[in-house]
Order: structure tokens, then C-alpha cells, then sequence
């Protein structure tokens, strides 16, 4: 280790980047040398994430920087330009790397070895990771390694991340070559001058000499077992069929298998609130903990498992490779609506949330094309509508079926998604007809080979996007809910006299409503007269066409924030907190029973549906709105969205509600 | 001929990509450069894309982009 250490061109903490072709196993090798010890953020003044890790080399600890995918690094893209970038050390508070690891799969070696010739240009040294070595093996090919190195010039280490297979010899390979002048085989001479295409044949030419030298591929069509498979799920008839059969299991499994966990947590937020208000003095305190902060971010984090569902299958989508058959199944009508099959991608992702799926949509380059997607990309249903459609239907809807097996919160679930999806379309047509006018965009995608899913990949991948929901939760929501609960708190219109009953002052006394009703309670009282109340009072008139009252506005001027947060008003202003029943249909039951101001019922099946029809469609998320603007680098693409959006989801909600009621519905 | 006109099932050897656009570069950055063996496996539901094989591996290009690749006839 001596000699190393003297070679080594400085003693701080090692770079070490981490390159390789999308779908090459680079996220699983990296999870696999880092662990949990990672960090997620994006490169400076872009949204191109920037995952970065700790690793041992040796006795030297170094910082492993996943690069993202890439199959070129020409600049293309916004990807290929960072980790260019990255390559040569012109990211700000990012050091030039010591090493580069470039991840190639044995079974795609042609293709995967062309980064790795454009990798050579950088003048820094190279250790070639080569995986999926277990299915090469198994597909009886066979590799000299030894010969395939000495042809690349560079380190070559066979390692499977599952089996542990070469992960400590990567480290040592990495540890010789650092502070080594590189010589790889390849360099592009007489070519460099040459055209783009000529250097793309050059590469090329020296990769197959490689191969040739150092591989002896089995005749047996690997690709057999893929294939088979494809025959059915990209089958003329069956593949759409099973498209949508398996997006219906996938939200009828979140429903199912969620129930259990949440009603748990949502017992233990409430017993946790008793807990507060039995050990706190009584007073604004105990209030502003217990309804405040308990009730409002407990009421969001009580959706935390469905959400980990969700994200649990769509990495596990991602990760078998079906997702790209979802592209290549759905390409042609993308492409009717003037997008490109690209663009599935990023919208499949905004089915957990818009922010993601906004900056996935870098991968396409055609600039017309990308902000049309980016406008649409809030349509589809993502994760913060979950808990507003799982609170309405499971209040209206629960445990009905249709056919006598398939539950009708399953299909009403499936119905505001493809709601979404279908507005989202007609939207994308009107938009590529007129200001984003642009030809068919060009369409090149990898179908990857279908894999069982490394178990540890999906589940970091399902915990990494849990954790920016629960991160929100402790930031956004705990912020809204302690303005909410203050909103709602302020001004006092009642006295607090011993005993935790609150005797309503004069103002009370003197309104001439029926003192039977429930919603006279003094608590009633103090949220109608509150600054919250005036506000929900102040737009009853704009919303009272949909069927909403004042509560429900303020709910809703509460959602414009982040939509999860309705579930969280709608637990501070019916006192759910309060409430003394702790079975976990509190905010439900609430929901269920309560009256408007003239004693009626205010909630109806036909209200939770014009009111998930709005939230379907109106664009209720400051951090969408902040993404869309840097994203699209101006206030007027957000500014737009946001009106179009949200002036639509008026239109939708007043049709439903209006043309329910004129249907005999109420 | 071109990549578009190849039957489902048959193989032929990529003679040249046209077009000097980013697409272009990026179908010969994905390994369709002359003298490589391409396949055509299937179509997608709609007609477009298709599925071609190439290099061991697989590739969703669109008929329009496949009319830019001449192969071998």
C-alpha cells in the first residue's frame, strides 16, 4: 500500500465517479459499495440528480459519485453534458475524479464498451466493472478476462453486487490505478479530426477487435428467455390488455395491503396526542402540539404505506424492465398526441410525484416537446392525491364491488388516473397544435433484457423517494399545518374554563341556530369566527357551484400549497385531534356526519367525487410550481400551468357536481 | 433498402445511417454502424415502433427513423 500512497497526487479523501450504460447494474454496484451511507442532491443551478456515497479504497476513504446513465458522452443531453462535466472537474464543489469505475454488463458488452472508449479521452484512469457476469456465465459464454484487459489496456474486474463477487479486488484495482498515468488501447489519432460518424466507426472497429480477441459468445440466442416473455406482454391484443390489468392489480394491492399499517399508525399518532395532552399543561401549547402539529402531520404520514407501495412497484417495474416495454407498447399513441415515447417515462413517474417526473424529462431533447410533457406531467395522479382519494372513497365508497369481485374503490381509483391521463392527452394534442407546434419527434430506446429484480435496489429506491415524502411532511405540512391550526386558532371566541369544556362567549349565544345540532359546539363556534373561517366564508361563494361549503374552502385554499395537505386541515377543522374516539375512522366518521351551517349533510358520494375530479386536475403544489419554473427557466410556462390547470379542474368539478345533481344524484 | 422495409424475422447488415441530425448519431452511438447484423423481431401493437435486434442486445426505433438506416437487401 506504501508505493500507492507515494504515487497518489494528493492525501485528502478520494473521487471516484461511477459510469456506466442505463441498465448496466451501475445502481446496484453502487448500493452495493456505499450501502446506506449515500446522499441524494442535484449538481449546482440544474436539476440533474447527483448521488454520491462513501467508499473504502484501501485505507484511503473515498467519495463514489454516481454518475447518471449514460450510453454516449458527447453532450447531447443534459445528463451527458454533467457528467462530462463532472469528468473533468468543471462541477463547482465537486473535485476532478481520481478514478473512474466504468460499469459494463457482460451481456451487452459491444454497446456498453463504447462509453467506455469515450471514457479514455479523459485522461483519468479507468477500472472496468464488468457485471451480470452470473447470467453471461450462465448463458455459457466465456470471457478471458485476462486478454480482455490486456486488449482495453485498463483493470478489468468481473463482480456481482448480490453475491459479493469481486467487490474487494474493485477496491484494490481502484487503489493501484489511482494517481497512475492511464494507457488504454484506443485512442481516436488520425480520427480525432474526422467527422462525428468517423469516430463513431473508429470505436466501434476497436471494440469488435476486442470482443473478437477475447470472447467466445455461445451460438444459443441468449435472448431467448426475453423474448419468449415479450411474445406475450408486447403482443398485438394481450400487451395492452395486460398493461392495464397490471396497473389495475398494482392500485388494487396498494388498497389491500396498506389497510393494516395505516389504521397502526393512525392509532399510534392518536395515542401519541393523548399522550401529549395528558403530559402538558393546558393551554395554546398543548393545543398547537396535539391539533396542531400531531394531528395535522400525523394525519399525512398515516399514508406513508401506501405510498411505499407505490414506489415499491414502480421500481420493481423499472427494475424487470417492463417499464420500457410500457413505452414501446404506448409509443404509438404518445406519438398520435405529438409525443415522444420518451416521455412516458417522466409521466409514468408522475404518477409518485411531478417533481421527478418533470426533471426525467431531460432525456428529451427536443425543447418543444419537453415542455409539453412538463405541462401535462401534473395530470398524472401522483402520491399526494393518494391520501385524498383514499380518504373520499374509502368514506363514500368502502367495501362496494361491482361483478361481485372487483371493488369499486379499485375501479374509482383507476377512473381518476385515467381521468388524469385522458385530459392530460387532449391537452398535449391542443398544446403540440399550437404553441408548441413541432414535427413527430424521433424515437431510440433500449429494451433491456427482462431481470429478476435485485431485491436491495428497489427496496433503497422505494425508501430514497419514501423518505422526500416524509421530509416534506416534517418541513412543508409542519409548516402549513402550524399556519393552519393558527389560522383557524385565532381569534379567540371562546373562554377555557376548567375541565376542558369551553363555554362559548355572547356571540355564540345570540345566533339563532339550533343549538341541537353538533356543529354548534363551542369548537365550531371558534373556527367559524376564526381568520381561517373568514377566509373559507370570503370564497363559499365561488366554490358553493361545486357543492363545497366554507370548511371545505378552507381546505382547499390550504391544498393550493401541497394536496396532501387537505387531509390535514380536514383533520384540524373537523377536531379530529380532539376527538376522543381513537378507532381510526375518526376523520371518516367526521366527514361522514357533518353538517353546514343550516343543519345539512355536507358531504355526499356525488361531493367526494366532484371533489376528487378537482384534485385530479387543478395544479395544487408550490414545489411543481417552483420545479416548472426552473425547469422551463421562465415564470410564464408556471404561470401558465397553474391557471390552465386549475381553471380546468373548476370546469371538470362543476360539470360532475352539476350534472350529477341533474341526474337525480346528491 | 432501408431498415423500414426489413421484413419481421429477417437479418441484413447495416450499410450506411443518412441524415445529419442528432438522431442519426445517436441510432450509430447505439452500435448501427455499417457492416453491423440488425434483425427485426417485431412490431409494437400500433404498427410503430419496431423491435430490432443488433449487437446481442434490443432497440425500440420508430419507422421513421428505421427509413434512415439502409441495410443490406
Amino acid at each position: 500500500m506504501d508505493d500507492i500512497a507515494a504515487n497518489n497526487h494528493h492525501d485528502g479523501p478520494l473521487t471516484v465517479a461511477l459510469a456506466g450504460n442505463p441498465n448496466a447494474g451501475k445502481t446496484t454496484l453502487f448500493n452495493s459499495l456505499t450501502g446506506l451511507n449515500q446522499k441524494v442532491a442535484n449538481y449546482p443551478g440544474v436539476t440533474v440528480e447527483r448521488k454520491d456515497g462513501h467508499w473504502r479504497v484501501g485505507d484511503r476513504s473515498a467519495l463514489l459519485i454516481d454518475l447518471p446513465g449514460l450510453y454516449s458522452l458527447d453532450a447531447t443531453s443534459l445528463d451527458e453534458h454533467i457528467a462530462s462535466d463532472v469528468l473533468r472537474g468543471k462541477v463547482e464543489g465537486v473535485a476532478k475524479p481520481d478514478a473512474v469505475i466504468a460499469v459494463v454488463d457482460a451481456t451487452n458488452l459491444e454497446r456498453n464498451l463504447y462509453l467506455v472508449t469515450q471514457l479514455f479521452e479523459y485522461g483519468v484512469p479507468v477500472v472496468v466493472a464488468l457485471t451480470m457476469i452470473d447470467v453471461f456465465e450462465k448463458q455459457k459464454h466465456e470471457i478471458d478476462i485476462a486478454k480482455f484487459e490486456r486488449s482495453l489496456g485498463v483493470p478489468v474486474v468481473a463482480v456481482n453486487a448480490s453475491a459479493n463477487r469481486g467487490i474487494d479486488e474493485l477496491a484494490e484495482k481502484v487503489g493501484d490505478v489511482i494517481g497512475t498515468m492511464p494507457e488504454p488501447k484506443f485512442h481516436l489519432n488520425g480520427n480525432a479530426d474526422a467527422g462525428e460518424n468517423a469516430k463513431i466507426f473508429a470505436r466501434y472497429n476497436f471494440i469488435s477487435e476486442v470482443v473478437q480477441e477475447s470472447v467466445k459468445h455461445n451460438d444459443l440466442d441468449a435472448h431467448n428467455f426475453s423474448e419468449k416473455i415479450d411474445r406475450v406482454l408486447t403482443h398485438r391484443f394481450f400487451g395492452l390488455a395486460i398493461l392495464v390489468g397490471i396497473l389495475l392489480l398494482v392500485f388494487q394491492t396498494i388498497f389491500s395491503w396498506a389497510e393494516v399499517p395505516m389504521n397502526l399508525l393512525e392509532q399510534g399518532f392518536g395515542a401519541i396526542g393523548d399522550t401529549a395532552r395528558a403530559l402538558l399543561p393546558e393551554g395554546i401549547l398543548a393545543d398547537l402540539i396535539v391539533d396542531g402539529i400531531i394531528a395535522g402531520v400525523g394525519g399525512i404520514l398515516v399514508f406513508l404505506p401506501q405510498i411505499l407501495l407505490l414506489f415499491l412497484f414502480i421500481s420493481i417495474l423499472e427494475d424487470t424492465g417492463y417499464m420500457a416495454r410500457a413505452a414501446f407498447l404506448m409509443d404509438k399513441l404518445m406519438s398520435r398526441v405529438g409525443l415522444h415515447g420518451k416521455a412516458f417515462l417522466p409521466l409514468m413517474s408522475s404518477f409518485a410525484c411531478a417533481i421527478p417526473g418533470i426533471m426525467a424529462t431531460r432525456t428529451i431533447e427536443d425543447r418543444r416537446d419537453r415542455f409539453a410533457t412538463i405541462m401535462i406531467a401534473p395530470f398524472m395522479s401522483c402520491s399526494a392525491r393518494l391520501p385524498v382519494y383514499t380518504l373520499m372513497i374509502g368514506a363514500f365508497f368502502a367495501g362496494q364491488t361491482v361483478l361481485g369481485f372487483i371493488s369499486v374503490s379499485a375501479l374509482l381509483m383507476l377512473a381518476m388516473y385515467a381521468l388524469g391521463i385522458f385530459v392530460a392527452v387532449i391537452v398535449a394534442f391542443i398544446l403540440k397544435r399550437t404553441i408548441l407546434n413541432s414535427p413527430p419527434p424521433p424515437f431510440v430506446m433500449e429494451l433491456p433484457p427482462y431481470r429478476v429484480p435485485n431485491f436491495r435496489t428497489v427496496f433503497q429506491n422505494m425508501l430514497t423517494r419514501a423518505w422526500l415524502f416524509v421530509k416534506r411532511a416534517g418541513t412543508v405540512i409542519l409548516a402549513i399545518s402550524i399556519i393552519l391550526w393558527a389560522l383557524a386558532y385565532f381569534p379567540r371566541t371562546e373562554v377555557l374554563v376548567p375541565g376542558g369544556n369551553a363555554s362559548v362567549n355572547e356571540r355564540a349565544s345570540s345566533d339563532e341556530q339550533p343549538t341541537t345540532n353538533n356543529e354548534l359546539s363551542p369548537e365550531s363556534e371558534q373556527l367559524r369566527n376564526s381568520y381561517a373561517g373568514q377566509l373559507g366564508h370570503a370564497i363559499e361563494p365561488v366554490i358553493r357551484p361545486l357543492g363545497f361549503d366554507w370548511k371545505i374552502g378552507v381546505a382547499l385554499i390550504a391544498s393550493f400549497a401541497a394536496r396532501e395537505v387537505l387531509v390535514s386541515t380536514l383533520s384540524i377543522i373537523y377536531n379530529v385531534g380532539k376527538d376522543e374516539n381513537e378507532e381510526s375512522q375518526t376523520l371518516i366518521s367526521a366527514i361522514r356526519n357533518a353538517k353546514d351551517d343550516q343543519g345539512k349533510t355536507v358531504w355526499t358520494p356525488l361531493t367526494a367525487l366532484t371533489l376528487m375530479v378537482f384534485f385530479v386536475l387543478a395544479m395544487q403544489c408550490m414545489s411543481t410550481i417552483a420545479i416548472v419554473r426552473r425547469e422551463t427557466n421562465s415564470w410564464m410556462w408556471a404561470i401558465f400551468m397553474t391557471v390552465y390547470m386549475t381553471a380546468l379542474a373548476y370546469f371538470a368539478a362543476f360539470v360532475t357536481f352539476q350534472g350529477g345533481r341533474a341526474l337525480g344524484f346528491e | 433498402m432501408t431498415l423500414r422495409d426489413l421484413e419481421i424475422g429477417k437479418n441484413a447488415n447495416v450499410i450506411a445511417v443518412h441524415g445529419d441530425s442528432a438522431i442519426s448519431k445517436r441510432l450509430m452511438e447505439m452500435g448501427l454502424v455499417p457492416g453491423v447484423a440488425v434483425k427485426v423481431v417485431k412490431a409494437a401493437p400500433f404498427g410503430d415502433p419496431i423491435e430490432i435486434r443488433l449487437r446481442g442486445y434490443s432497440l425500440a426505433v420508430r419507422r421513421n427513423e428505421a427509413e434512415s438506416i439502409e441495410v443490406t437487401g
